[in-house]
């Protein structure tokens, strides 16, 4: 959220108005305080959690949660069956997912803008060749695409983000095209021209804050894109490799027990599904808010 | 109109073999030698290994194994899997019948809901339906599938023990399948209870698959038709005395309908995505779970050739929508 607020409060009141549309959208604000929960857990996991998120407390194996027969307040949320502490694990996974959604939006966001930028401003045959590029890119579906990327590169977590990041640059690339293709025409870019500023210049001052408010958007819903592709791909045995508590690979290694402990795969699930909706809504509010021809409909 | 065609095939060409390139630049990146890896445990003598490498034209010039991969896939020829030492193309004709019917299953289901659910919201814009309905989409688009699938089978397979956990059909039932529709082929063996099975077994993965779809067809309706219902025509149609089911129903929903059906296009690459997921999780015998399969076997002729008719396809649906949508709107093809 801080990087949207020192874009908006480059031109004075810009914030306030923003903040105005974003606050007319309950979800939006909901969504909002969840995710800043979310980034707290990420940034402070490893305190806040009860237990380490490796120990094993084999004695305690397939416990279930405090409130049912048998749970123990120790581990209120079970454990899982090598007697790791499910609450924990799922605090600590939250710095994995939280980490992939930066690490994404930055690599592809960065790389898309850039290329984007170059395509519309370039002679024609350099915008071709570049979105033909992006074509290509497009035509595989996104998670299978990723899946053979991490079989090229070796199943990890960093490759998998390097995968997801390339499967999201395109449309990044396209949006911010689009975008400069329409401010080009306008005049104060002529007249930018006209007074001698740089190609680099008119390119990244006089274009780019114009294009910014399809871009954030775009960001805030390939974060969680990003989330849910790491998971499958966690899911898939292609992310992060256990032990680590990545919430996708947690639901991985409880399937087996799906019948016998639903506890085990039931709170990662959780966990995903209110983080990726919390961003959802946080997106449909910013792009109400930032859409002025949505505003005031 | 025809040189709106000939320009979108025009781009279609390049793409194609960019497509073809990153197909056949995939296998000579990956880690290791192919014919290592098709040797295994063994290992082979340099002899064998200079036949094998000669065979498979690993040791002509790039440019000339690109030419020779490029002419062997517009004839149908993908070269055969390491492990069943079958035609890649045979194997995927053979499985792609599974997911789509799957595929077309789920659509169905997606729109069955979607449809309805995006103009009731519409209708009643604002209100405790509109706002019910938008977010359990949004839910919906939220979803990690994977874990809807597994939630879905402890509820109905576990607990109420309703639907089977996985494959397409019980394997007491036996029968030739000339459309490799699992549903049409048990209808036509006249075997009792395999057509029933065969829908049983079809039902959790259809919901799974068909969830993003859906969610994503109710926001599209509801968008399409709020905007629809702004229009003069439909003031006209109300001032005209019309029933609000017949303006909704009919003067709406058809041109709501426009951008919707670009969805459904643009959803075959989500529809395949989630289909990796979704056969993986309920064994089901498609395309898929074979990609996933092969990728965990390093047989890398399938992953390769699998990579390329997925992107194929999609390529070829896409171009297909953008057609419709150019014989549907005719503003598009002035561009």
């Amino acid at each position: 959220m801080t990087d949207t607020s020192a874009e908006t409060s480059t031109r004075p009141g810009r914030l306030s108005e923003f903040w105005f549309y974003f606050r007319e959208n309950r979800g939006a604000v909901i969504g909002l305080w969840i995710f800043a929960a979310f980034a707290f857990v990420a940034l402070f996991g490893p305190w806040i959690a009860p237990h380490d998120p490796t120990a094993q407390y084999r004695e305690f194996a397939l416990l279930p949660p405090f409130w049912q027969e048998g749970g123990n307040s120790s581990y209120l949320l079970g454990t899982d069956p090598l007697g790791r502490d499910m609450l924990s694990r799922l605090i600590v996974g939250a710095r994995y997912s939280f980490f992939v959604g930066i690490v994404v939006v930055s690599i592809a966001a960065s790389g898309g803008i850039i290329l984007g930028l170059l395509s519309g401003f370039a002679p024609k045959w350099l915008d071709t060749i570049i979105m033909r590029i992006m074509d290509i890119i497009l035509a595989f579906p996104s998670l299978l695409l990723a899946l053979v990327l991490v079989a090229i590169l070796g199943p990890s977590l960093t490759n998998a983000m390097i995968a997801i990041a390339i499967v999201l640059q395109p449309h990044y690339v396209r949006l911010t095209r689009a975008s400069v293709l329409a401010e080009r025409q306008k005049d104060y870019v002529t007249s930018a021209r006209v007074a001698g500023a740089s190609k680099a210049r008119l390119m990244f001052i006089t274009v780019l804050p114009n294009c910014l408010a399809p871009i954030i958007v775009q960001a805030a819903l390939s974060f969680s894109t990003a989330i849910l592709d790491a998971a499958a791909l966690g899911f898939l045995g292609m992310g992060a490799q256990p032990p680590t508590p990545e919430w996708g690979t947690m639901l991985a290694e409880a399937r087996e027990f799906i019948l016998r402990a639903w506890w085990v795969v039931t709170f990662p699930g959780i966990a995903i599904l209110v983080t990726v909706l919390a961003i959802n809504l946080m997106g449909d509010g910013l792009r109400d808010a930032l859409d002025p021809k949505l505003k005031r409909s | 109109m025809l040189n709106y065609i000939l320009s979108r095939i025009l781009t279609f060409i390049p793409t194609f073999v960019g497509v073809t390139l990153i197909s056949f630049g995939f296998i000579r990146v990956l880690p290791g030698d192919p014919i290592i890896v098709m040797a295994g445990e063994r290992g082979m003598s340099d002899a064998r290994y200079a036949e094998l490498s000669a065979q498979y034209g690993f040791d002509q010039p790039l440019y000339k194994q690109f030419w020779d991969y490029l002419t062997g896939v517009v004839q149908g020829d993908l070269g055969n899997s390491f492990v069943t030492k079958r035609p890649v193309w045979d194997e995927f004709f053979a499985l792609f019948p599974a997911t789509l019917e799957l595929s077309i299953c789920a659509m169905l289901f997606a729109l069955a809901l979607g449809l309805p659910a995006g103009v009731i919201a519409a209708v009643n814009r604002g209100k405790f339906f509109d706002r019910a309905l938008m977010s359990t989409a949004l839910i919906g688009y939220s979803m990690p599938i994977f874990w809807w699938a597994l939630l879905l089978i402890i509820v109905f397979s576990g607990n109420l023990q309703w639907t089977p956990v996985s494959g397409r059909i019980d394997l007491l039932y036996y029968f030739p399948d000339p459309t490799g529709f699992m549903l049409i082929d048990s209808l036509a063996s006249g075997q009792s209870g395999a057509f029933k099975s065969a829908v049983r077994h079809l039902i959790l993965p259809t919901i799974v698959l068909g969830t993003i779809p859906l969610a994503v067809i109710a926001r599209q309706t509801r968008s399409a038709m709020l905007e629809v219902l702004g229009e003069d025509y439909i003031r006209t149609a109300r001032a005209k005395g019309l029933s609000t089911g017949r303006i909704n129903g009919i003067h709406a929903l058809r041109n709501a309908l426009i951008p919707v059906i670009t969805v459904i296009g643009l959803s075959v690459g989500t529809l395949l995505a989630g289909a990796i997921l979704t056969e993986t999780i309920f064994s089901w015998p498609g395309i898929g779970k074979w990609m996933v399969d092969s990728i965990f076997r390093r047989d890398y002729p399938v992953v390769q050739g699998g990579l390329l008719l997925i992107a194929v396809m999609v390529m070829v649906v896409n171009l297909t929508v953008d057609m419709l949508y150019g014989v549907i709107n005719p503003k598009i093809r002035k561009r």
